[in-house]
């Protein structure tokens, strides 16, 4: 392998690394706070590129005014998705939850594929993101760059958020003993909700970025995604925010390496991130940047 | 309880008998009408409904054409069959787009001894032992290495690279095929790299074909997953063609791929709105269809829709009688038919034989360039 290639190779991963990091910090932060696997997370990051969609093309709004709308919107649709499927179950053991969740990811998907038809339809590219950059043989446009730069900013927000402001407190007031923090005075639903609106919003981002970089969208388009950044979420630790974001880069590293070193083995890739995530879990049974089991007691 | 049974199973099989009395033939229609394939299968329905209009009976009775989506799943793909035989108890069935459905609901279809008429399945399994599974198409080991033929003998070119989705029997078949054809008339394949259905980035296997320089790549995706593949290895500064399978013919490739499609060649079905001579039955068809979507060209899938419907409605016509094994006999000695995609003649595997297309995408539209006959 020519340097020029390994080179390329990087640059790829560093783009759908970050991207699965995008993902996984929306699916952790729920984590960390509820102890919820929010399966409907890849569908939310679904809705959000739909929207933009909507706006973008078949209303003709301009490319600012679709993302908020985007964002706005999937952020209602979080709220709600809390406030119908989850808030009732608050008090029920955690598998209720685990399986209402299941439930809202196929309805929401069965829904898309109701109302947007289950045909795949094109999004456009805002050309100046797409125009390469040449340095040297290797290529990049400016959505790549453009990417890890938002998330890291974002997960350096998002660690402000968390341990710098009352609400951060009582999101983590929570995550300890949600009861105590209760007769502390805390409305913990508001807390949760803006936990999940939060979490949303952060998906809805994601699935923008998603939907501008692989310009295709369809009702199913989460599953996949939301998949590996739970796998990603897994592997940094889940709860921890800057762990997702590292995560995922490096599942977006595993995947473009097996391939680039391994070309015969290219359509096994899953495989090999599956296989680094069961070493990571033998080894560091809370993933890589996970808090440790005793604390949690 | 087998008493139980047993009664139940005569009942059935004395309302299954009873339906060769009704008044109407039952066609069923099976396609993906959502998810993954729905493009191709809603073109085919729509084929399909065009026929059904131009010929609304057969043998002085009225033909229902009954629809069932198998969601491009293959699990609904068997439950669907199942329906249209157990409830609907269809005289013949149309169907699918998709050879891994086609495999799974012909198992269905084989043992209640129902004839299928495949619209666009080309994978050589669909009719392989089969007594009851024929289709209006040709298959892979025809089309893979017509596409080899073509690359060579007309394009002149000698290395090829290969990128298949390992999860789909199509793309895997067509890619194997390929390869035997391009490496027996005299080409070499550089590079085979694979991806998997629902994968969304390939720069890391484009990289890689670029790096070995091919003069071609067989790329044979569906299409939306192909628009994708295309763009990307233009944002990565591929020079190279690309050439893929009939899977790629839909209008939307277009759509979806932008600029990045430009000069993509892929094998076809001998038909496309814009080939120069016509056969009457494909101007014909055309034509209806202009009248009936004015905003929408048809394509391979609406043809082979339609032709399938016709090869039923043909052999129900031979055949004197709408009882299933009639028809499937029918279906056998089909010859000479003319259809939109060229003459149809059944051959001994139950494959249609007809000529293949080669359409490649000029000033974001598709061109049809000719036809080819397979060497190897």
């Amino acid at each position: 392998m020519t340097l020029n290639m390994f080179v390329q190779h990087t640059v790829n991963a560093l783009g759908l690394g970050s991207l699965y990091g995008l993902i996984a910090i929306g699916y952790t932060m729920v984590y960390g706070i509820l102890r919820l696997i929010n399966f409907a997370h890849g569908d939310i990051f679904m809705l959000g590129a739909y929207f933009v969609f909507f706006t973008t093309i078949q209303f003709k709004l301009p490319w600012e005014l679709g993302v908020a709308i985007a964002i706005l919107g999937a952020t209602i649709c979080g709220l709600l998705v809390d406030r119908i499927a989850y808030r009732p179950l608050r008090s029920a053991p955690r598998i209720s939850a685990l399986i209402s969740a299941i439930g809202v990811s196929f309805f929401l998907e069965n829904l898309a594929t109701v109302v947007f038809t289950g045909m795949p339809r094109a999004v456009v590219q805002p050309p100046w993101l797409m125009r390469p950059i040449l340095l040297g043989e290797v290529r990049l446009v400016p959505l790549g760059i453009m990417v890890p730069v938002i998330s890291f900013v974002l997960v350096a927000l998002l660690l402000w958020i968390v341990y710098k402001t009352k609400p951060g407190l009582a999101m983590r007031s929570i995550s300890f003993d949600i009861e105590t923090t209760r007769l502390m005075g805390v409305s913990v639903d508001k807390i949760i909700a803006l936990t999940f609106a939060l979490g949303s919003a952060l998906a809805a981002l994601a699935g923008i970025m998603w939907a501008l970089r692989y310009p295709r969208v369809e009702p199913f388009m989460g599953v996949f995604p939301g998949f590996k950044a739970f796998i990603a979420a897994v592997f940094g630790g889940i709860g921890s925010i800057p762990g997702a974001m590292v995560g995922g880069v490096i599942l977006g590293f595993v995947e473009i390496m097996s391939i680039a070193f391994f070309p015969t083995l290219s359509g096994y890739k899953d495989a090999f991130a599956f296989i680094l995530l069961i070493i990571i879990l033998l080894v560091r049974p809370t993933g890589l940047m996970g808090e440790k089991l005793e604390e949690k007691i | 309880m087998r008493k139980l049974l047993t009664g139940m199973m005569i009942c059935l099989l004395a309302a299954g008998a009873s339906y060769g009395a009704d008044d109407v033939i039952k066609i069923g229609f099976f396609n993906c009408l959502t998810g993954q394939n729905a493009f191709g299968g809603q073109l085919e329905l729509e084929g399909a409904e065009l026929a059904h209009a131009e010929i609304p009976e057969v043998l002085g009775k009225k033909i229902e054409l009954i629809v069932v989506d198998n969601k491009s799943d293959k699990v609904e793909a068997a439950n669907a069959v199942t329906r249209l035989i157990d409830r609907d108890k269809v005289n013949a069935i149309i169907g699918t787009y998709g050879s891994s459905l086609a495999i799974a609901g012909g198992e269905v279809a084989e043992t209640a001894g129902i004839p299928v008429m495949g619209t666009s399945c080309t994978n050589p399994l669909v009719t392989l032992h089969k007594r009851f599974y024929f289709r209006a198409c040709f298959i892979d080991p025809f089309q893979g290495s017509g596409a080899a033929t073509y690359a060579i003998r007309s394009l002149g070119f000698k290395k090829a690279a290969i990128l298949t989705d390992v999860a789909n029997d199509y793309s895997v078949g067509l890619s194997s095929f390929f390869k035997q054809a391009f490496s027996k008339l005299g080409g070499q394949v550089v590079s085979e790299m694979r991806y998997q259905s629902g994968d969304q980035d390939f720069t890391a296997q484009l990289t890689e074909i670029i790096s070995k320089k091919p003069d071609i790549v067989f790329l044979p995706a569906y299409f939306s997953e192909g628009a994708i593949i295309l763009k990307q290895a233009k944002e990565l500064g591929a020079t190279f063609r690309f050439m893929g399978g009939d899977a790629m013919d839909n209008p939307e490739v277009v759509t979806l791929g932008g600029e990045a499609v430009e000069g993509f060649m892929h094998t076809t079905f001998a038909y496309d709105p814009s080939m120069k001579d016509m056969n009457p039955v494909a101007q014909n068809f055309t034509e209806k269809w202009k009248k009936a979507h004015p905003n929408k060209d048809p394509n391979v899938n609406a043809a082979l829709g339609y032709d399938a419907y016709i090869l039923i409605a043909d052999a129900i016509r031979r055949a004197g009688s709408a009882d299933p094994a009639h028809i499937r006999d029918a279906l056998e000695q089909t010859k000479d038919v003319p259809t939109v995609t060229g003459i149809t003649t059944m051959n001994a595997t139950h494959d249609a034989e007809k000529e293949l297309g080669i359409v490649e995408i000029r000033n974001g539209k598709k061109l049809f360039i000719g036809t080819i006959k397979p060497e190897v």
